[in-house]
């Protein structure tokens, strides 16, 4: 019984294993039983974000659909789960057009990069101990770096589609997820520098308790940041029929638009992949096997983004980046200083494990409060001063007559 | 010719091919990517030499940052989506002139180094110790600080260049 637990617990360590040693008996030498377990890990992370993609837009249409009191898709096989199927092949059968004087190369290698720029995060997530694409020793930074070459392409998208939406939807697009980052970013930084270390592996391993609970403002902040960099509501400008029509991707059709589309949903998951890693503590978790834990957590985040598309409308452009500059870039410059003070004057004093947790934690919730309630207070008075003034015009102006 | 030497080539060929389009390409929009290119063949070459860390910073900073910022700056330039002339005026062979004197000058140099075949192993904790060198007032904790003043200097002087007039 206890070997049974122990096979289901460890299950792909001991295939990884299994697989080495079956590749040795072969004959082949350690190099080619290297790149071999390596393109087989290359295959597998990328139809995890395949198969992921494919499940996430039947489960966000079905999630969104309850939230609005409908049925969503029903009618391709049971419970309509046949719908990915039935959308891949429409979109395989559509004609691929290329609009009148696009630049041939840029237009068309655009879809790629965004795509590949996609997936290549998920080589540093890990699935349990042991079962990981690549256990890099700058894991975070690898991640956060693969991401923003995306940029890259969207902006190849935008100009090579000589369309003007297209290319100010790329414009406004760069905009957003280039601001976004350096809250992003900054959070990150703060998980690195409490957990002493940039790979994922080793910050899964030192959340004790996990980072939520320790840094919550951290993690409220890469949310809220990674909402924005995925272009999921209430942050989805990128797409705004009124003004830019469809953005960047205006002109794609057939399995190019397909492979955009994919980006975004792949960006999604590994943005809730890197939450679950920093913040909840990654595959660790009791009685469930680790790939399991992770897979549950990860599911956790992308359920949340479904949640607020449901939930909350679109935020107006200028009070996005106000968002970010003025407020979420600031917040992370004390918080990271803040955090880094407090991290080492308790561990400086000794404290056990539990109390620098806590303090760590009040301390970010009374940032919190804090930057939430100043704000409030100015807007309020200065509201306050305005409608004063106001008033006072309008008795001078009756006090005249 | 060993597999590290194989893809060292292909990387330099990269980036030099790439670097001499960026210069080659009518199209400044097209001399951006191949700009982007280059610099993703330097970081290729940053993890050949197992700098992981450089690499990571090199795709952060220079393609996700940088080479943004020249495609936004290249499109507010007038003119760039017609006609764009060609890359070369007359004055190239005077250029070329100048450059293979540069090169003379240069070659004994290059030859002259006693370029090390063999590097010592880098450590597995490269990272921390770069870390701590940039804090280490005996190591480069001063021109860290002096690039921050810098930065800053940076920061404080765009945003009085932008402030509106009142």
């Amino acid at each position: 019984m206890g070997q049974i637990y122990d096979f289901i617990y460890n299950l792909l360590p001991y295939l990884g294993m299994w697989l080495q040693g079956f590749l040795r008996g072969l004959g082949l030498s350690e190099e080619a039983v290297f790149l071999v377990v390596s393109l087989i890990k290359v295959f597998l992370l990328a139809s995890f974000g395949l198969a992921g993609f494919a499940v996430l837009t039947y489960v966000e249409r079905k999630i969104v659909a309850r939230f609005q009191d409908r049925l969503g898709p029903n009618m391709a096989g049971p419970y309509g789960i046949l719908q990915p199927v039935a959308d891949g092949i429409k979109l395989l059968t559509k004609e691929d057009l290329m609009p009148t004087g696009a630049d041939r190369w840029v237009y068309n290698l655009a879809p790629l990069i965004i795509a590949a720029c996609a997936l290549a995060p998920l080589v540093v997530i890990p699935f349990g101990p042991g079962a990981i694409g690549a256990d890099l020793n700058i894991g975070v930074l690898y991640a956060m770096a693969v991401g923003a070459g995306a940029l890259v392409g969207v902006l190849m998208a935008g100009w090579g589609s000589n369309n003007k939406y297209a290319l100010l939807g790329a414009f406004r697009a760069v905009a957003q997820l280039i601001s976004y980052e350096i809250p992003a970013v900054f959070s990150v930084v703060v998980v690195v520098m409490v957990a002493g270390t940039m790979s994922t592996v080793g910050i899964v391993q030192a959340q004790d308790v996990p980072y939520l609970f320790v840094l919550p403002l951290a993690a409220l902040v890469f949310l809220i940041s990674g909402v924005a960099e995925v272009g999921r509501t209430p942050f989805d400008l990128l797409e705004a029929e009124s003004e830019i029509v469809a953005g960047f991707h205006i002109e794609y059709s057939g399995m190019k638009f397909a492979l955009i589309f994919m980006g975004e949903f792949v960006h999604a998951l590994v943005v809730s992949a890197l939450f679950a890693v920093l913040f909840l503590g990654g595959w660790q978790g009791p009685w469930l096997p680790p790939y399991l834990w992770t897979l549950v957590k990860i599911a956790l985040g992308i359920f949340l983004f479904f949640w607020l598309r449901a939930t909350l409308p679109r935020i107006r452009i200028d009070h996005m980046l106000n968002l970010n500059w003025k407020f979420l870039t600031p917040l992370m410059i004390l918080n990271l200083i803040g955090v880094a003070l407090v991290d080492k004057g308790l561990r400086a004093v000794g404290v056990t494990d539990g109390i620098w947790a806590a303090g760590l934690f009040l301390f970010n919730m009374a940032m919190l409060i804090g930057a939430l309630a100043l704000p409030g207070y100015l807007g309020r008075r200065a509201r306050m001063a305005a409608l004063a003034a106001e008033a006072e015009g309008v008795e001078a102006t009756v006090a005249a007559r | 010719m060993t597999l590290i030497q194989a893809v060292f080539i292909l990387l330099a060929a990269l980036t030099l091919g790439a670097g001499l389009m960026t210069v080659l390409s009518r199209h400044l929009f097209h001399a951006v990517l191949y700009l982007i290119l280059s610099l993703v063949g330097v970081a290729g070459l940053f993890i050949l030499l197992e700098a992981e860390f450089l690499a990571g910073a090199q795709v952060l900073i220079y393609i996700g940052a940088i080479s943004i910022l020249i495609i936004f700056a290249v499109m507010l330039t007038r003119g760039m989506a017609r006609n764009p002339g060609p890359p070369l005026n007359n004055q190239s062979p005077a250029a070329l002139v100048i450059a293979g004197l540069f090169f003379i000058l240069l070659a004994p140099v290059l030859t002259g180094f006693p370029w090390p075949a063999a590097a010592p192993g880098v450590p597995a904790d490269a990272i921390e110790a770069l870390g701590r060198s940039l804090v280490d007032p005996n190591q480069f904790a001063l021109p860290f600080e002096l690039a921050s003043v810098m930065i800053l200097a940076a920061l404080i002087g765009a945003i009085f260049i932008a402030r509106e007039k009142r």
